[in-house]
């Protein structure tokens, strides 16, 4: 399902250089259109590729004024359903609507911390330069698995 | 002065170290590297610059952008890593490195237990036994907690944001200013005084008009696997919709490639049976559900077909048997017109639901859909349009084009130096050692943990070949282990200086030749895409996957290929890596994909190289060459190993030997013939 941008919700990311899309997206599809040249839409982004698009909804979930949306591929899928998300800080609620007008709700969690919270070596040990060459990293969190050695038939 | 497109700004940088990719490997690698940095300035007063450059953006980049549902690769208190290098190796027909496998078998969880102090919710089992998403406070996975397995080496996640949080991570490990996005690489560039040496790369920003040349000490490379370069299966709108990313190019062996490092099973290929057409999850409605997969007659195909197993000794006779030995006897099913083939989600749903507790079975739906919306959305898409609620209608399965990988289901990639401490051969024992290229280290380890045949090139994830079933988890603790001998390598090498060898002038003008190819003959007809002067990136991405599909194995031929047809396929190729050279770039977004697809061409090529040089069938179901069509153990259990020369163009094809590190008979009951 290429996504595609609703028109009188897109507002360009209020004029800045580059849109949220943009920024986001893993396959470089979506483009703003500074003059409306290329779409006739003048300040709003669109997806420049849609048989390129991987359908990572990472667009649809970035964009700030809920935009965008996915109609299915057209080559494979009947008109009339969609899948819709709204991403939280801490979940995601997605409204699932089928062709035959059945509707689903669901909530699932996205993450435990605060965005932005993460505090990469926060309470870590500082790595030895002794250790650089010995199995491991440079701390361990109960995960290393020293394994029988009885396994290793050629040691 | 800032540059236009037909006259970009030319950047020369020097660091230390270059992490070239932004995925889940590099990731771990930015998170490893900072420390070990940190000991080399305080220790050893090496004060090591370090950048990392990414194609795309690092909150949604790589394999897992849109989030994953499970983590394939956690071992647990419980298990071995010698269990989980066995069953790297059944699933990939024996031929794998137990060093490589054994080694991350045994750091692996620490990646996965950082995940979760970050922020990645881990289902848990209570004391019940009853199953709980991420949200819910319990113990976490180092403090004893209890992962739901829907596998012997899986655990659900809610993993939406998974690739969001390890970037979070990593970019605060590294810093912002260490960090560069909308950087795409596309060249390595060799050491003037030593072409056995890395000495930098080229790539350009796809958001202004600039070439950026690099000069380093060592660099990761760990740009992903390869998508598309077969032609899919829909091939209208529908062609974005591949099994792994789009966007995975094949840059990390291609580059490689051209640097002169030695790339490993290119013949090994991934066609996962996935849900037809929006290819979503099998695994967690196979083990988790326990649904079972059956043909248009309602007939379980693989207790049908089972005797076919007993075709490939010891492999057919595995408790599990290997993926492509799966795919075998579903394409059986298929070409003798027993299909659609189905996953009876109908079943299983209501099988769960004598079995589970009420608050379980108000979950279980959701736990279904979840599964795909965390990371094959595309596949609720194609249920919403068809009006299919699992409960009440089955889903077809279907296998797809194949892919190159080397962190997946999959073990092609490159050829790098393993671990020191646990058995593995340093000698090469093979009987045609001989044809080896002198050049050459020989046995699985030449000084540091993941460093390719050149040195100063380190690879992970996707990049590491012979290994596989590595998965997210695997990846960011494949990142982390190169990450930290690039650290050693760089303090070892610390008054070397990089020369590249080729002039700057030159590396530039071969990056911008698709937009010189535009602006020099755009002109010439009325029709931008129709132009005898060039080739639209697009059109040459549509020669390769028909050449591939037709002649290599793909879905057109249900797989099957021989060396008369790999013989078409390999003077198809070097025409098309001619006429790359002619390929238009009209704006930035062509030249990201002209040379994405110049990657694809040179990965491609590889693949038929080594499936031609093996001449048996070692992965029935994912290819066949008709010609030899069975698994040679006596002359092909063996890695097939190769080198590519950029100057001549050619490939230089070798075998090299196998050997078990970890005992493989446990794995296998007595033939039943």
């Amino acid at each position: 399902m290429p996504t595609f941008v609703r028109t009188e919700k897109c507002d360009g990311c209020k004029g800045q250089d580059k849109t949220a899309c943009m920024y986001i997206c893993p396959h470089d599809l979506m483009k703003l259109d500074k003059d409306g040249s290329e779409t006739g839409h003048a300040m709003k982004a669109f997806n420049q590729e849609p048989e390129q698009c991987w359908e990572c909804y990472s667009c649809v979930k970035i964009c700030p004024q809920n935009a965008i949306e996915a109609r299915h591929y057209a080559d494979i899928v009947p008109l009339g359903g969609s899948v819709q998300p709204l991403r939280g800080t801490d979940s995601i609620m997605w409204t699932i609507k089928f062709r035959n007008g059945s509707m689903k709700r669901f909530k699932f969690p996205i993450r435990t911390t605060p965005e932005g919270s993460i505090n990469p070596y926060g309470g870590k040990p500082a790595a030895s330069m002794a250790n650089i060459a010995k199995p491991g990293f440079f701390n361990q969190e109960n995960g290393f698995r020293a394994g029988n050695p009885a396994e290793l038939i050629r040691k | 002065m800032s540059g236009t497109f037909g006259n970009p700004e030319v950047i020369q940088e020097e660091v230390d170290i270059l992490l070239i990719g932004g995925g889940m490997a590099c990731c771990g690698a930015a998170y490893e590297i900072m420390r070990w940095a940190d000991a080399a300035k305080a220790e050893s007063g090496v004060d090591l610059k370090i950048k990392l450059v990414d194609k795309a953006a690092m909150d949604r980049s790589g394999a897992v952008a849109q989030g994953l549902s499970a983590i394939n690769t956690y071992i647990g208190d419980t298990q071995d890593p010698a269990d989980y290098a066995r069953m790297v190796s059944n699933d990939l027909m024996g031929i794998t490195r137990d060093d490589l496998s054994y080694d991350l078998g045994r750091v692996v969880d620490e990646s996965v237990h950082l995940f979760e102090e970050w922020g990645l919710p881990i289902w848990k089992l209570d004391e019940n036994g009853e199953r709980h998403d991420g949200s819910v406070e319990m113990p976490k996975l180092k403090d004893g907690g209890k992962p739901v397995r829907s596998g012997k080496w899986q655990i659900m996640i809610n993993g939406e944001s998974y690739k969001w949080i390890v970037a979070e991570a990593a970019k605060k490990a590294l810093g912002m200013d260490r960090v560069q996005e909308r950087i795409f690489i596309v060249k390595l560039v060799n050491d003037k005084n030593d072409p056995k040496r890395i000495a930098g790369a080229v790539g350009f920003s796809v958001r202004d008009h600039k070439v950026i040349v690099y000069k380093f000490k060592a660099c990761l490379l760990a740009a992903g696997g390869c998508v598309n370069i077969f032609r899919p299966r829909s091939v209208g709108e529908g062609q974005g919709r591949a099994w792994y990313p789009v966007w995975n190019a094949g840059s990390t062996y291609s580059m490689a490639a051209e640097a002169g490092a030695e790339l490993t099973m290119m013949e090994n290929r991934f066609v996962p049976a996935r849900f037809k057409d929006g290819y979503g999850p099998v695994g967690a409605w196979f083990l988790l559900f326990k649904a079972q997969a059956i043909n248009g007659n309602g007939e379980i195909y693989m207790a049908r077909n089972k005797e076919m197993l007993n075709d490939y000794p010891p492999y057919g006779q595995a408790a599990v048997p290997a993926s492509c030995l799966r795919n075998h006897l579903m394409l059986h099913e298929m070409k003798e017109g027993r299909g659609p083939i189905y996953m009876d989600t109908v079943s299983a749903l209501a099988k769960m639901r004598e079995t589970l507790s009420p608050r379980e079975v108000k979950h279980l739906e959701a736990e279904a859909w979840e599964d795909f919306l965390d990371m094959s959305i595309g596949q609720c898409g194609v249920w919403v349009g068809e009006n299919i609620e699992p409960e009440k209608k089955n889903s077809e399965l279907m296998p797809t084009e194949p892919y190159l990988l080397g962190s997946h289901s999959g073990c092609c990639g490159i050829w790098v130096s393993g671990p020191t401490d646990v058995g593995a051969p340093t000698t090469e024992g093979h009987a045609d050692a001989s044809k080896i290229p002198a050049h050459l280290p020989s046995g699985w380890n030449w000084g540091y943990r993941s460093m390719t045949t050149i040195k100063g090139l380190f690879t992970a994830g996707d990049g590491v070949g012979a290994s596989g079933h590595k998965f997210s988890s695997g990846s960011h603790a494949e990142g982390r282990l190169a990450a930290k001998a690039m650290v050693q390598f760089c303090v070892d090498n610390k008054d070397w200086k990089p020369e590249l060898d080729t002039s700057v002038d030159d590396l530039v003008a071969q990056i911008y030749q698709p937009v010189r190819n535009f602006l020099e003959f755009k002109d010439y007809s009325t029709a931008i895409d129709v132009n005898p002067n060039y080739i639209t990136p697009k059109m040459l991405q549509f020669r390769l996957q028909k050449i591939m599909d037709e002649y290599v194995a793909g879905v057109a031929t249900y797989y099957t290929t021989s060396d008369k047809m790999l013989a078409v396929a390999e003077e198809k190729l070097e025409m098309l890596k001619e006429d790359a050279k002619k390929m238009r770039a009209k704006d930035l977004h062509e030249l990201l994909r002209a040379w994405e697809n110049y990657h694809r061409i040179l990965t491609a090529e590889a693949h038929m190289k080594h499936i031609q040089f093996r001449e048996e069938s070692r992965y029935p179901g994912f290819y066949y060459r008709m010609d030899k069509n069975f698994v040679d153990e006596e002359n092909w259990k063996c890695f097939v190993n190769s080198i590519y020369d950029k100057t001549t163009h050619k490939w230089t094809v070798f075998k090299r030997a196998h050997m078990d590190l970890v005992d493989k008979s446990k794995l296998f009951k007595p033939a039943a013939h």
